[in-house]
């Protein structure tokens, strides 16, 4: 079958002819493909929103979680495979635990996504292993401030005030351009996600489930998913707000 | 007096204890090293390159050095009471004043220490990580006092059996969903029990007795609260390192836990039979 990359898509270790690294590229495929993950930082903390597919009736309701807790003060949402992106937040788990044990400190931010965006780099230097197919999405609150970063398969980890990875990302980065960030509360911009999420999917026209936590000053500045009733809440505008723009149309 | 073996050197003659045969005893060898001016702790001459130094250099703890006294709890009808006075004793110093030797697991369950304080912060480190585990997997179940309290048991008898024990009574005080109050004693050498009152150092034999006459499981908070209150004022009275400063802890299935501010209790020394003790003593002259 031959593809984009024919004869240099084979192995990590072989650039191709115009400097690609085309297993790189396909990891980053694989989370392109995967359903929107997005993330916010507001003034006062961070906010992570998942849409996740409901691939079945049978499923537990709340199941198959995309966003970790990784310590009292960092959370992680994965875009692309996830048991891959399992993997890498288990071992920002390590990470985070073996520096508090060293420094007696919780782990800054950007050292925690220093050491992720390594360890992912890794898996692309090697002919033996495969790239990481998950992007994650890490919301920090140190004692810098709120911090949102995002570590993609190639290892790269950028600092964002907003990001989207995922299906509909190119419409909800607009979207997201569109807020003002700097100025938002936490708690509108959980409001601000659940619409940008409903919009977006609603091209697709499937049932899907959110999954939305934050990490702000209101919720102690430790990671927890949003409380019931603000995501109900919020649900119920996005949801108003979508009737509202099918009206105009 | 015990029997000294004698020599058998030719030089001193028969029935003669000589000098290689003063061995010092266990109650000399283990007490604290006295200080002395110009010559190393081994007892090697001055100048000389200690040879303790070049031994193994990894110490066993041997005596405790910042202290904390009595710890005591009880039981009662909503949950459970712990209270301790917040005294870091350094020897008979009373050199740390505001040291709180209660700790907060998490929302069921108190940790309180006495012994060495810096071994208890070890234990708090410990604990920490086990409940940001539980705040890791996100599934709401937190650990319940009856698991802290074993796991506190192995790591105390596991300690004692590298002879590196970590210097502490422990009481592990909680709720839990079936079975109501919770509280347990660990000690430096992993001896546990769990009971309706539970108390460490000297409040054994001090408040002890008052704990038996007046404790019942289904008490209500103000008789418990007067209980621990006069049994405090008992281990202040009676117990040379301590002070008048304390704070206790509550556990409620309701409230969940709160450690209260650190508070006085009013004490009197001026009973008379404190000022005059032997005044009406029989034989007094």
């Amino acid at each position: 079958m031959s593809g984009i990359g024919t004869g240099y898509d084979l192995s990590a270790t072989t650039y191709s002819p115009d400097g690609k690294i085309f297993q790189t590229e396909y990891a980053q495929k694989a989370v392109d493909n995967s359903s929107t993950v997005l993330g916010l930082r507001c003034k006062d903390g961070v906010v992570l929103a998942s849409e996740k597919l409901v691939l079945s009736k049978l499923l537990v309701e709340g199941s198959n979680r995309r966003i970790h807790n990784i310590d009292r003060h960092v959370g992680v949402a994965v875009a692309g495979l996830a048991p891959d992106g399992r993997m890498v937040a288990n071992r920002a788990w390590d990470e985070a635990a073996s520096y508090k044990r060293v420094y007696g400190e919780p782990i800054p931010g950007h050292v925690l996504c220093e050491r992720l965006g390594s360890y992912v780099h890794m898996f692309n230097l090697y002919w033996s292993l495969r790239p990481y197919g998950a992007t994650m999405l890490v919301a920090v609150y140190d004692k810098n401030g709120p911090a949102l970063y995002a570590v993609d398969p190639s290892g790269s980890s950028m600092r964002y005030f907003g990001t989207a990875v995922g299906k509909g990302r190119q419409a909800a980065k607009n979207e997201i351009e569109k807020l003002k960030l700097a100025d938002m509360s936490c708690r509108e911009a959980v409001a601000e996600a659940v619409k940008i999420l409903h919009k977006v999917n609603d091209e697709e026209g499937k049932k899907f489930e959110l999954e939305v936590s934050w990490i702000c000053d209101e919720s102690g500045k430790q990671h927890q998913r949003v409380p019931a009733d603000l995501l109900a809440e919020a649900e119920r505008q996005a949801k108003a707000a979508l009737e509202d723009s099918d009206m105009d149309d | 007096m015990l029997p000294r073996p004698t020599t058998h050197s030719k030089a001193l003659g028969p029935g003669v204890a000589g000098p290689e045969l003063a061995v010092a005893t266990s109650a000399i060898l283990d007490r604290p090293p006295q200080p002395s001016a110009h010559l190393p702790l081994s007892g090697a001459q001055p100048c000389f390159v200690d040879p303790s130094a070049l031994a193994d250099p990894r110490q066993h703890t041997k005596y405790p050095y910042v202290t904390g006294t009595s710890v005591l709890a009880i039981k009662y009808k909503d949950g459970v009471l712990i209270g301790c006075d917040t005294l870091g004793a350094y020897g008979s110093t009373k050199r740390y004043k505001s040291t709180q030797r209660l700790y907060q697991v998490n929302s069921k369950c108190v940790v309180a220490a006495g012994g060495e304080i810096s071994d208890f912060q070890h234990i708090q480190t410990l604990l920490d990580e086990l409940t940001t585990d539980d705040y890791r997997t996100d599934d709401g179940i937190e650990l319940t006092p009856q698991e802290i309290y074993s796991y506190l048991c192995r790591v105390m008898y596991n300690r004692r059996n590298k002879f590196d024990p970590l210097w502490n009574s422990l009481v592990v005080g909680g709720v839990q969903e079936e079975g109501g109050p919770f509280l347990g004693m660990v000690g430096m050498i992993g001896t546990h029990y769990t009971d309706s009152h539970v108390t460490t150092g000297f409040a054994n034999q001090l408040a002890r007795p008052l704990f038996r006459e007046r404790q019942r499981d289904d008490m209500e908070e103000e008789e418990a609260l007067k209980l621990m209150y006069d049994s405090l004022k008992v281990c202040y009275y009676r117990d040379k390192v301590s002070m008048n400063k304390f704070q206790i802890a509550k556990v409620t299935k309701e409230g969940g836990v709160s450690i209260s501010e650190p508070f006085a209790l009013d004490m009197r020394w001026d009973y008379k039979l404190f000022a005059a003790p032997t005044q009406w003593a029989v034989g007094a002259w």
